[in-house]
């Protein structure tokens, strides 16, 4: 039969994100696929050399606009490590309350455009109306709703008084009931959701491994690694365990991220329990020198960060690797054998975050 | 589908989630809220400690003129200035730049 080659993105009503797929059908069902990035490069890890290393702070924030905490973090862990600053505990307990709420907002943003791209747009306003919730407690704890911009070389800005921390658990309680009575039943039962995700994009646990396949994509596959496993900032003392989920398919990746949703509210909680009284920055004088390496865990998988820094106020280099970047070769094996109409589901099940691939 | 049944009757009884924004007021934000930036003329001592810190070269001091221009679409209200000026002269207030047609820099005279 004849090979029909069909572009799908950079521009697509379901794709959100400026991926390109050359995708090769026979007939109805897909044969090949070659994806290609390259179309919102922004020169972010040059703009980061020029810049004085505290003002990066506020570069990297900028680089993905759904897990923006998540980056300032791994950057000022990254050049805590170079100039051998220790964080004050309370101030590292304040990070994991706000890379969790920036975890909870892009799987619920994530979970809103899977429900959209099947064509269920009921379900996904009634997400998206949950995301609210917990904007608003970005907006009360932090100033902003997205760009939180309370992580600094040193510690964090802005402190969560006991006041507040109460009202933030009544707001998560109410969060979690929302999801309990209105979303939870819909993507765990609904018969619709689950003849568009059940065992399709399958990828299996020895591809996974090989593909290096990260976050949610390789737990969906059964592969237990999570860099909050390493206890970065205060993930040891919270306690914390990797969600997995062993199918493999589009709905085992949907059902990692809806239960990371419910972990996320339960690691906030306890965050803000079990946060000591104290400082939360020091002082950080000096220039960073020489070489680290930082990880952390974002809401698609392992980000890492390289600094190079020469004693200078500037760093001589900062390479960021993402996630989503590790994750596209994961589409080759994923795609091949379904059909068109299901590419979108497909696609989306990785969460593609490319703003964040080629900064 | 049937899942959604008791979601969409409580929705047919209940006020809508949206605001009709251009014709009703938006939600006021909440205390602390990183907005618009505001130099008190009385406390600033032109030392230009906020413009050398901006991470967005929004601000620039001028001694000479004994002005300072604000530009609030280079702004990021990131508060990096807020915190950073030890005579306590920069505040924000709780509303950030609307849109608008051609992009204005603020400009702030110092008495001489």
């Amino acid at each position: 039969m004849a090979r029909t080659v069909i572009p799908f993105g950079p521009q697509h009503p379901v794709l959100p994100e400026p991926i390109h797929l050359k995708l090769e059908l026979e007939d109805e069902t897909v044969v090949g696929v070659t994806p290609i990035i390259g179309y919102v490069h922004r020169g972010i890890e040059k703009a980061a050399e020029l810049n004085d290393f505290r003002q990066n702070v506020f570069v990297c924030e900028r680089i993905c606009g759904i897990c923006s905490f998540i980056h300032s973090l791994t950057y000022c862990q990254g050049v805590e490590a170079l100039m051998n600053v220790e964080v004050p505990p309370r101030a590292r307990f304040l990070r994991v309350f706000w890379s969790e709420l920036s975890r909870t907002h892009s799987h619920l943003l994530w979970l809103g455009l899977l429900a959209d791209s099947m064509g269920f747009e009921s379900l996904f306003m009634q997400i998206w109306r949950a995301r609210e919730m917990i904007l608003d407690i970005s907006e009360m704890t932090a100033g902003h709703r997205i760009i939180q911009s309370t992580c600094i070389v040193g510690g964090v800005r802005r402190d969560i008084d006991k006041e507040m921390a109460k009202e933030v658990d009544k707001r998560l309680l109410a969060f979690k009931e929302m999801l309990d009575s209105t979303i939870a039943p819909v993507l765990l039962h609904d018969p619709t959701i689950k003849r568009r995700a059940v065992g399709k994009g399958m990828l299996s646990k020895e591809q996974a491994e090989l593909l290096g396949a990260v976050g949610p994509t390789s737990r969906g596959s059964g592969v237990a690694i999570d860099i909050r496993q390493t206890g970065y900032a205060a993930y040891r003392e919270v306690g914390f365990e990797p969600v997995v989920e062993t199918a493999g398919d589009s709905y085992a990746r949907t059902l990692v991220r809806a239960r990371e949703v419910y972990q996320c509210v339960e690691l906030m909680r306890k965050a803000l329990s079990m946060m000591p009284e104290g400082e939360i920055l020091v002082r950080v004088d000096g220039y960073p020198e020489g070489e680290a390496m930082s990880r952390t865990e974002q809401p698609r998988g392992e980000l890492i960060y390289y600094l190079k820094g020469n004693g200078t106020n500037n760093l001589e280099r900062l390479k960021i690797r993402t996630p989503t970047f590790a994750n596209i070769p994961t589409l080759l094996v994923m795609l091949p054998g379904c059909e068109m109409a299901d590419v979108p589901v497909i696609t989306l099940s990785i969460d593609p975050c490319i703003a964040c691939t080629e900064r | 589908m049937p899942r959604m049944f008791p979601t969409i009757w409580k929705n047919l009884f209940s006020r809508p989630a949206t605001r009709r924004y251009p014709f009703k007021d938006i939600r006021e934000p909440f205390p602390g809220y990183r907005g618009k930036i505001y130099f008190d003329t009385n406390k600033c001592d032109l030392c230009g400690d906020c413009a050398r810190v901006c991470p967005a070269e929004a601000i620039e001091v001028s001694l000479e003129n004994r002005q300072i221009r604000y530009d609030p679409f280079k702004c990021i209200y990131c508060a990096t200035c807020v915190q950073t000026c030890l005579q306590q002269a920069i505040s924000q207030d709780k509303h950030y730049t609307t849109p608008a047609a051609t992009k204005q820099t603020e400009t702030i005279n110092f008495p001489a």
